[in-house]
């Protein structure tokens, strides 16, 4: 199941108007991919982890939720050291650990984290229709936005039969092995899992015609750009603008 | 509107999913206002296909179908007269599929031109009918099996259509949502055809009883639907009647 931990919450963060969230956290991603310089990043950082912290969301599951990013990165870290040409700190051998290397790692964490932290407290702080609502007034193209939105919610459908299937499949004895039948088995699994996603898509699309559906969506979601929005757009572009000026003062 | 008004007329439908095994023959069938159908047959002999093939989602291979006077022939026609009959499916996965609940029950109004407030109003209304009214915000995917079938058919409803088919309405629900399906439709004004092998359920809320045999509507003026009965002098003592 693919949860909304984050989505409800009264905090200060909750309540801004999602457009101007979605604006702050673009603007925001973009600065910082675009940031070379430890200074800047770290600022950045700094930026983040207090968006998290005014968000009031749970640290634990956030926490969680950094685990598997870092954990990708830390292929960066394993990979890069030893590959980037530069100062050599560390030799084992044909081995070496290059100083570059490891400098290029830290800011893609700095950097990965950074943006991670605000996607999830500006973001993730909405539900997924709302982010759909949001995207659509961003005038990002109504298919887009409705596939978006179907898909949303019928991975939960085709989900729940896999494990229909799987379930029908293991209380009958399947073991997988390495054997003809097993590969058997597991292409019988996923064709009936296209069969039966294929023949769902028909159905819906039949009850959607039911009720007079014509190929246009409507939004029943009223966004109101209140002061504390205005204000909350202000600081994020204030502060991630000066971010920007400093990455561009250091590199002169 | 006199009450003998037709709103569905079908004259010599065949229909089939493979050449040599028809499933509707030459069946003929007509469904007036006012009337309460309650439809048993066995399954795969042709009720959920009769049901589509009323709304135009599938087509016949030969035969005519009226709807409130006017002939069906082509994809503009139906989706015309579509919201007017309301359809409840078989499986309530298959007709929610918007986020949240009111979104999903206002989808219907919106599609036929209600305002944003209107639809609204018309979802709250309809929900707070079937005793949904704190359901607004909840998250369709998230919902029981026998919620999702009440707010299936607050969809349904929301567009006041002037006829319902329901495609066994009842099939996997606890007692509690029986009765709201079943109060419901009894307190409605509104002509519907039920398809259920629920026979009290039938009893409740239908005054005719029609079964299908070899591709054709029956119906069955002898065999009155009803529940029958009797002391039970044996106690546990297995017996055969």
């Amino acid at each position: 199941m693919i949860e909304e931990p984050f989505a409800s919450g009264n905090s200060i963060i909750h309540g801004i108007d999602p457009r101007f969230r979605v604006a702050a956290a673009t603007f925001y991603s973009f600065a910082v991919a675009l940031c070379y310089q430890f200074q800047p990043l770290i600022a950045a950082l700094a930026v983040a982890l207090v968006s998290v912290l005014l968000s009031e969301v749970g640290l634990k599951t956030v926490f969680k939720r950094l685990v598997v990013v870092n954990g990708f990165i830390l292929l960066f870290w394993i990979v890069l050291p030893l590959t980037y040409k530069g100062k050599i700190v560390y030799s084992l051998g044909p081995v070496n650990v290059y100083l570059a290397g490891i400098v290029f790692a830290a800011k893609i964490t700095i950097k990965s984290n950074a943006i991670l932290l605000v996607l999830i407290s500006f973001i993730a702080t909405m539900t997924f229709a709302t982010l759909g609502h949001t995207l659509s007034r961003f005038k990002l193209p109504e298919k887009l936005v409705f596939l978006l939105m179907i898909t949303y919610r019928y991975i939960f459908v085709i989900q729940q039969e896999y494990q229909k299937i799987i379930r029908s499949i293991k209380i009958r004895g399947f073991k997988p092995k390495t054997t003809l039948h097993t590969y058997k088995t597991f292409a019988y699994v996923i064709g009936m899992l296209l069969i039966r996603a294929s023949e769902r898509a028909n159905r819906v699309y039949n009850a959607m015609r039911c009720r007079g559906f014509k190929g246009k969506y409507y939004s029943l979601t009223y966004f109101t750009a209140d002061t504390k929005s205005w204000v909350f757009v202000t600081i994020v572009f204030g502060v991630t603008s000066g971010i920007l000026l400093m990455e561009f003062l250091i590199n002169g | 509107m006199d009450k003998n008004q037709s709103i569905i007329k079908m004259r010599g439908i065949n229909f089939s999913h493979f050449e040599n095994s028809p499933i509707l023959k030459d069946l003929d069938f007509e469904f007036l206002k006012g009337d309460k159908i309650g439809f048993i047959a066995p399954n795969g002999s042709g009720k959920t296909t009769l049901f589509h093939l009323m709304m135009g989602l599938i087509k016949p291979v030969s035969g005519t179908i009226e709807i409130f006077g006017k002939p069906m022939e082509t994809e503009q026609d139906f989706s015309q007269i579509r919201h007017r009959i309301g359809l409840l499916f078989q499986d309530a996965d298959d007709q929610l599929f918007c986020p949240t609940v009111l979104e999903d029950v206002s989808f219907g109004p919106l599609n036929m031109g209600k305002s944003k407030k209107e639809a609204i109003d018309i979802s709250k209304r309809t929900l707070g009918f079937l005793g949904l009214s704190d359901f607004e915000n909840r998250i369709t995917f998230k919902l029981s099996g026998g919620e999702k079938k009440l707010v299936s058919l607050a969809t349904v409803l929301s567009m006041e259509p002037e006829a319902l088919l329901l495609d066994e309405p009842l099939t996997g629900l606890d007692t509690k949502t029986r009765t709201t399906i079943t109060r419901a439709l009894t307190e409605m004004n509104i002509s519907y055809i039920i398809i259920s092998h629920n026979i009290e359920f039938l009893k409740n809320t239908t005054s005719k009883t029609l079964t299908m045999r070899d591709g054709q509507i029956y119906t069955d003026k002898q065999v009155h639907v009803h529940i029958h009965d009797h002391a039970h002098v044996h106690g546990n003592i297995p017996h055969k009647h």
